[in-house]
């Protein structure tokens, strides 16, 4: 279509434009900034390894949030996706209201960056909030949700395993595409539903599997409103995930050299790991024919 | 199943008949109990879950009614003496202006963002999924990897690239990024909606002497609409509950939108106003859930074709 060869050009300008000026540019200038020392005033100052090398040796703070930050990722993102597969497993189902199940999960979804969200979690996890209330009336003692260095990451896993909702829309999706035919032929040859869910069904929607790990990963790693609003990366730093450090350092301390290097360490470890997932998705994803959806 | 053994099967003797009809009813009825069983433990799941993901709005929009001494002291959701003291109260906020002027403010980075996604990305789409030109495979490969690319790696360098065009303390660093194709998502969920649309039509419109941009007018964008309407919604509320993007560009407080409003109010509210705090991010909520509930059809069909954070 098109007898110019270079019509379909024109109609990327937008994007073309977007890519070099905000993206493309930005992320060669990004890596730049991380080998300078560079505090808005003065010029950038060359200073080749020294961030990395500061970070790695010197830098306490930074260990402990990259910790944090893997803790918080290794936790939330495998208790979510199970938690969206095991309801999308339940609703698939020829059960009546199904869209009326459907759409209150998906709620939490739609509201969840928002800040308003944050703080409703501020006051439920509260000491005296809604959730100490409940565990006080079924006999348990109350936890301090927010003072507790053990316990405060786990309140920002609950809010984003809150908000399983897109991710069981997209299981619901790919388990409601399943031929039917198969379960039929499981169930004549005597399988049980526990043999049928872990050989038929879980093989089948391995690719959206991949697909939910791969974005729910890059998005738990950038975590950034859940800290800054509920616990401000409190108490002993035991929620300052990494973005919060490099907002602090880049925003509020105006190190923009460092807090660039930061963001390369934190891109490299996502980076990394996508890359691993991809490589294993070979062994574990299973494409039937070409029909990849 | 019990499929095979039907009595008018020839390979069954007549006893044998009687026996296996006998054994077959009664794993019928077991089956059906079964899935009755199966059923009401579904159901019981289902509505547990759904009490929990639910409860907690419920609780915000009662609590947002109660009196600041009943927030803590009552884990319902019906207020004993409903007050609108907290929306009142928390409408003027501790600032010279009123939510009134926040909500404004949020719109005037909304409207010009969703609207100039739409264009430009229908527009690169269409170029995408139509048009063979040099550099396509390349041009498509690195939007996937913008689709890919954490934010956190080009946001600082996006800012000094905002601080010198001047566009510190503005809107324009919200929206113009988003204008220019930049939420790659959106251009990829068109891209694949396009792929899938025959292209007799748009043959047709050509045949008899349109244009590309008129074909891509008059024939593309009505049969775009539905998966159009997605992005406009997801954008609308992705938008709305932004907060990091105005919290690094937006400085003065004429400027802020509803999100950074709302962190303000949480600053500045003294610590025992909590039915204003509240009542503030039930309004700020409210938009997006009245959107949603209008249009849920969209966000579903939308993250189930495209797949969606969030």
């Amino acid at each position: 279509m098109g007898n110019n060869r270079f019509l379909g050009l024109a109609y990327l300008a937008p994007y073309l434009i977007g890519l070099f000026a905000f993206t493309a540019i930005p992320f060669i200038a990004s890596l730049y900034l991380s080998f300078t020392d560079y505090n808005l005033i003065s010029a950038p100052k060359w200073a080749g390894l020294d961030n990395y090398i500061d970070m790695f040796t010197r830098d306490r703070t930074f260990k402990k949030s990259l910790w944090v930050t893997l803790i918080y990722v290794f936790t939330t993102v495998p208790l979510k996706l199970a938690f969206a597969l095991f309801i999308a497993y339940i609703l698939n189902y020829r059960l009546a209201f199904i869209n009326f199940f459907r759409t209150a999960y998906y709620v939490p979804s739609i509201l969840g960056g928002s800040i308003a969200i944050a703080v409703l979690w501020r006051y439920i996890f509260a000491d005296a909030g809604l959730v100490n209330m409940f565990l006080t009336s079924l006999g348990f003692e109350a936890v301090n949700w927010f003072g507790d260095p053990a316990n405060a990451l786990f309140t920002i896993t609950l809010l984003r395993m809150w908000q399983f909702g897109s991710a069981m829309v997209i299981f619901l999706a790919a388990l409601q595409s399943i031929d039917k035919s198969l379960y039929e032929a499981a169930a004549i040859d005597g399988a049980g539903k526990v043999r049928t869910f872990f050989f038929i069904t879980l093989p089948l929607i391995t690719p959206v599997i991949f697909f939910n790990l791969i974005m729910q990963m890059v998005q738990a790693f950038q975590e950034f409103n859940g800290p800054y609003i509920i616990t401000q990366g409190g108490p002993l730093k035991s929620t300052y995930l990494l973005p919060l450090y490099i907002y602090d350092e880049a925003f509020k301390r105006f190190d923009m050299g460092y807090a660039s290097a930061l963001a390369w360490v934190l891109f490299a470890i996502i980076m990394v790991l996508t890359v691993i997932a991809f490589w294993s998705s070979r062994k574990w994803v299973y494409y039937a024919g070409d029909k990849r959806s | 199943m019990d499929a095979r053994t039907t009595p008018s099967d020839p390979l069954f003797r007549d006893d044998d008949t009687q026996e296996m009809l006998a054994a077959s009813r009664a794993m019928a009825a077991r089956q059906l109990r079964n899935e009755r069983i199966s059923a009401i433990i579904r159901y019981a799941l289902l509505t547990a879950v759904g009490f929990v993901m639910l409860y907690p709005l419920i609780w915000l929009i009662g609590a947002s009614l109660k009196t600041n001494s009943e927030i803590f002291a009552n884990p319902g959701f019906i207020p004993d003496s409903p007050t609108f003291d907290g929306y009142v109260k928390g409408w003027q906020t501790s600032t010279p202006y009123t939510f009134a002027h926040f909500f404004w403010n949020t719109f005037l980075i909304i409207f010009p963002k969703t609207l100039g996604t739409a264009i430009s990305c229908t527009a690169v789409a269409y170029g995408f999924a139509r048009f063979d030109f040099p550099g396509k495979k390349i041009l498509f490969a690195s939007l996937i990897a913008t689709l890919l690319l954490p934010n956190v790696v080009t946001r600082i360098p996006q800012y000094l690239l905002f601080r010198d065009l001047g566009w510190l303390d503005s809107f324009m660093p919200l929206w113009v990024p988003s204008a220019l194709a930049g939420d790659a998502f959106f251009v990829f969920m068109l891209v694949q909606f396009l792929r899938a649309i025959p292209r007799d039509m748009e043959e047709a419109a050509r045949v008899d002497g349109a244009n590309s941009f008129q074909t891509l007018l008059f024939i593309v964008v009505p049969m775009l609409a539905p998966a159009l309407i997605s992005v406009c919604l997801f954008q609308f509320m992705w938008t709305m509950n932004d907060f990091l993007g105005p919290l690094i560009y937006i400085s003065s407080v004429d400027k802020y939108p509803v999100s950074l409003a709302l962190k303000l109010s949480i600053d500045t509210t003294e610590a025992f106003e909590w039915n204003r705090i509240l009542a503030m991010s039930v309004l700020a909520l409210a938009p997006a859930l009245i959107v949603f509930f209008l249009a849920q059809k969209y966000f579903i069909e939308g993250i189930s074709t495209g797949g969606v954070k969030g």
